[in-house]
């Protein structure tokens, strides 16, 4: 139930000339209230029973592997939330609930990021003072080298790929493993021990969000073990590790060195952390609903077991939160499998699905999410509320218009075609089987096709030769952003140049040489407000094109900790915020 | 000497027989061993309540559609009117009525009546066949290595061996996953399900054929295959006319024990979603799905409940059958 962000910047992301960072926007900063009453969603836009009381143990379980400690290599929301306690990287989210938790500040650097030609050299100021667990100061090399190992995709197979997409590198770079005494300084500089230069191959003006990448978490090269440093991550935050038995649990325990002079947000209130991994997920529920435990640390909300039991229960349905995710879960008509070349056919697929059933499939709207017309979820700014194939009343499809489609697209009894989908995941299972039902209504029999998620995208539904050859005429996938921006968030799954023949695009279907313009033209525009009303506008060129049937915005329902403090969702994660907790 | 109501020399074969129900004064007619077998059959209460349910759990499989007409709704159509949105439970916690007689799934309310008999159609038809299989390779090289002994008798009992080592559960995850869609002119569940039968027939060959390689040894030496042998016989004949028939009885009890254990195994690779494709009704995918909402019983019950049942059902009748072949294996 994991689901990792897979945005990659494509190489046409250089272009982006003075992308400047924008973020949060849309709701009002009602943040800074806070409440102490239990009701649903006390937590979400602010804190919920705020303490700066000092002390205890906080227990977290996660029901599968942590993905890695490893700064460099880590790639999951949960991780990076969780990361700020024993890392520290140059920028960071604010610890804040409500809008504000989307905005960029200073967390290793002194400030943000400063350039004066126009995005393409950024530099950083260090706080001095800074300390790891060893009581070595920090130095602007710490954190160039931590840069430069976490590009070494060998080693670190599974993380964010931007650094090596963006820095002006020396070709054929491969990491300070392997190309040892290479003089890196054309891409990373270090003037003096508190000053960082980065410079890009073109301008960026959305780098900020890159320096609050966990790969800017500083390193010292002197205990670096490459792929065995997650068995001991050398700690900069105010938490360092205690124990650490890979694959079982984990616990922090203060860390001597960290100083709260140099660090502005974060109140480090609990003594301990103690995280177990590989817990079975309906144990996690039951035990979190006892009080046994803290916080399910992956944050995707609970199992469709509990669902009944905590919702069914207004006292228990008080202890939850319902965020947003920032995510869309869709599914990709794909124009190259016939008879999905014709538009018609795809909009009798719009009009035909059962909407309703779609977010049923998913959780229904609490644990699944608000049902989707649009592309861009509402986090995401430039987002336009605008539905092309109303499904009627009830949203459980307009089969009446979908016969029209299906009249005009020359198939009038309807066709064959297959539904992929990931045979891990019950939920898109579901899904399949909703849609077989829905559409059969109109005469389109669909066969149900699960392949293994690890080569999903690379052998299976994002392999284009593959997906022709076996008519895989609908696929089920899912986005969210790595950040809330309306670039990273599209550019990966609507533009057709980023779709290889080879297989591993998340874009299974839209192939519209339009839309990469007006992704292009948005890219190269400076103003933001402008630029976002074009995200806006590329979402409807989609959607009347047809190629994405959207289903759900996603939500998940968190069960509220009982016994700690100081308790909100941050928004950047979409989960609670594991920086400012405390023990009541 | 006493002549009494039979003669002695009418007694003698069928004397020693509990059963028998030879009744002083009525005229005592020479009987068969299988329907002697018959008559202890009958007279085993639970056994015979074991084969009620079997042919009340085949005929179900056979008619499924014309029940699930009569009684219920199309096993894939979803009443998603019956479920509460936030809980994905339906509503009223079960849905059990009138229309739906063990209620229906959360999520998209599908009837679960009509998804337990169009399971027993996979779990009977995939068992029988799988065990049909076995039974057919099992009995042949068994009695091939029992009957020549020798290096003949090495190699199969060797294979025998290889096969009972074979993590079979591990090799049938990883070939459903390789298997592609079209093959040998099936596709779809048909081409699954052939699979299922080929993994489970193929890999359960060794039970039998061990057991059916010992009858052998022990019966190739008794003195009427001497005899036959002595006759001028050869290996054919002696095979098929002397050693087949004395095999009937232990193969059709072991088939009788192996049709549960094969149930269990397609229950248990459906539930780890190497069997018959969603929306495709099972009973060990019925309970996966359940797993997921184990605090919605009923889901569970009924698909388990019907394994429980079939599989009860099938060994109690099996060890009916042994006691009644068998005698002298009686407790």
């Amino acid at each position: 139930m994991i689901q990792r962000t897979r945005v990659l910047v494509a190489a046409t992301a250089a272009l982006a000339l003075g992308l400047t960072a924008a973020c949060g926007g849309g709701k009002d900063d009602s943040s800074s209230g806070s409440s102490a009453k239990a009701e649903f969603n006390a937590a979400l836009d602010k804190v919920f029973n705020p303490s700066e009381k000092k002390g205890g143990t906080i227990r977290l379980a996660n029901s599968g592997d942590w993905d890695t400690l490893d700064p460099g290599e880590t790639y999951y929301g949960y991780s990076w939330d969780f990361l700020r306690l024993y890392g520290r990287s140059l920028l960071t989210f604010k610890a804040s609930p409500g809008a504000a938790g989307n905005e960029l500040t200073p967390d290793l650097a002194e400030g943000l990021g400063e350039t004066n030609d126009n995005g393409k050299t950024w530099t950083y100021k260090l706080r001095k003072g800074v300390k790891f667990e060893d009581g070595t100061e920090v130095k602007s090399a710490d954190v160039k080298y931590a840069v430069l190992r976490s590009i070494d995709k060998a080693t670190f197979p599974n993380g964010p790929a931007y650094f090596e997409q963006f820095l002006n590198l020396p070709a054929g770079y491969k990491g300070p493993y392997k190309s040892k005494g290479v003089n890196t300084d054309q891409a990373i500089s270090t003037p003096d021990d508190s000053t960082i230069v980065f410079h890009l191959k073109q301008a960026f003006g959305g780098f900020d969000y890159m320096a609050a990448l966990p790969q800017t978490v500083p390193v010292p090269q002197a205990k670096d073990t490459a792929a065995k440093y997650k068995e001991h991550v050398v700690s900069t935050g105010p938490y360092m590790f205690d124990q650490n038995n890979l694959g079982k649990n984990f616990s922090l325990k203060r860390n001597p060195n960290w100083s709260a002079e140099t660090d502005p947000f974060r109140k480090a209130l609990p003594d301990r952390f103690e995280v177990s991994l590989n817990v079975n997920a309906d144990d996690i529920d039951n035990r979190l609903l006892s009080g046994d435990l803290d916080i399910d640390v992956v944050g995707t909300g609970v199992q469709p077991a509990t669902l009944g039991r905590v919702v069914g229960d207004p006292t228990a349905k008080a202890g939850t939160d319902n965020p947003n995710q920032s995510r869309l879960w869709y599914t990709s008509i794909v124009g190259t499998v016939k008879p999905f070349d014709n538009i018609d056919c795809r909009k009798a697929v719009q009009y035909a699905a059962d909407r309703t059933g779609y977010q049923t499939a998913y959780g229904g709207p609490l644990a699944g999410g608000d049902i989707a017309s649009t592309v861009m979820p509402p986090t995401i700014p430039g987002y336009q509320k605008f539905d092309l194939y109303p499904a009627g009343p009830d949203n459980t499809g307009d089969v009446a218009k979908a016969k029209e489609a299906l009249a005009a697209c020359g198939q009038p009894n309807g066709f064959s075609t297959n539904i992929a989908y990931r045979a891990e995941r019950p939920k898109e299972k579901a899904t399949a089987e909703s849609l077989q039902q829905s559409l059969a209504r109109v005469g389109i029999k669909l066969t149900l096709k699960p392949f293994p998620q690890g080569d999903y995208f690379s052998q299976y539904a994002g392999n284009p030769p593959y997906v022709k050859a076996n008519n895989l005429g609908l696929v089920l996938n899912g986005w969210g952003a790595d950040w809330n921006d309306g670039f990273g968030y599209l550019s990966q799954i609507v533009d057709s140049r980023v779709i290889r023949e080879t297989g591993g695009s998340s874009n299974a279907s839209v192939r519209d040489p339009d839309v990469d313009k007006l992704l292009d033209a948005a890219v190269g525009n400076t103003d933001a407000k402008a630029r976002e009303a074009q995200w806006g506008a590329i979402d409807k060129k989609v959607m009347e094109d047809a190629f994405i049937l959207p289903g759900v915005y996603a939500k998940a329902l968190l069960i509220r900790p009982k016994k700690l403090t100081n308790v909100y969702v941050n928004p950047a994660y979409n989960m609670y915020d594991y920086v400012a907790l405390g023990v009541a | 000497m006493v002549v009494g109501p039979g003669t002695v020399s009418d007694q003698a074969p069928v004397a020693p027989d509990p059963a028998g129900g030879s009744v002083p004064g009525k005229a005592i007619e020479g009987r068969s061993l299988g329907r002697i077998a018959w008559t202890r059959l009958k007279r085993d209460k639970v056994a015979m309540a074991g084969g009620y349910v079997v042919v009340f759990l085949i005929l179900v499989a056979v008619f499924a559609p014309l029940i699930v007409k009569l009684l219920g709704d199309p096993p894939n159509e979803f009443h998603q009117n019956l479920i509460d949105v936030n809980t994905l439970a339906p509503k009223g916690g079960t849905g059990i009525s009138g229309d739906h007689l063990f209620g229906v799934e959360p999520q998209n309310g599908r009837d679960i009546f009509s998804r337990v008999v169009y399971g027993a159609r996979i779990s009977l038809l995939i068992a029988f066949l799988a065990t049909g299989l076995s039974v057919v390779i099992g009995a042949t090289l068994g009695v091939v290595a029992g009957f020549f002994g020798g290096w003949v008798d090495a190699l199969i009992s060797r294979a025998m061996d290889v096969f009972l080592a074979f993590p079979l559960l591990v090799f049938s995850i990883a070939l459903a996953g390789v298997i592609p869609d079209k093959a040998f002119g099936l596709s779809g569940d048909a081409l699954r399900i052939a699979m299922l039968i080929f993994i489970i027939g193929f890999f359960s060959w060794p039970y039998i054929g061990r057991i059916v390689r010992g009858q052998t040894l022990s019966l190739r030496e008794r003195e009427f295959v001497d005899a036959a042998r002595s006759l001028g016989a050869r290996g054919p004949y002696i095979i098929f006319k002397e050693l087949l028939p004395n095999l009937v009885a232990p193969i059709l009890i072991y088939a009788t024990l192996l049709i549960p254990t094969n149930i269990l195994f397609e229950a248990a690779l459906s539930f780890l979603g190497v069997g018959v494709r969603p929306p495709t009704a099972s009973w060990g995918g019925m309970l996966s799905d359940a797993a997921r909402f184990y605090t919605i019983w009923h889901f569970m019950f009924f698909p388990g409940m019907a394994i429980f049942i079939t599989v009860l059902a099938f060994n109690l009748f099996g060890d009916g059958l042994r006691d009644a072949l068998d005698p002298k294996g009686r407790r």
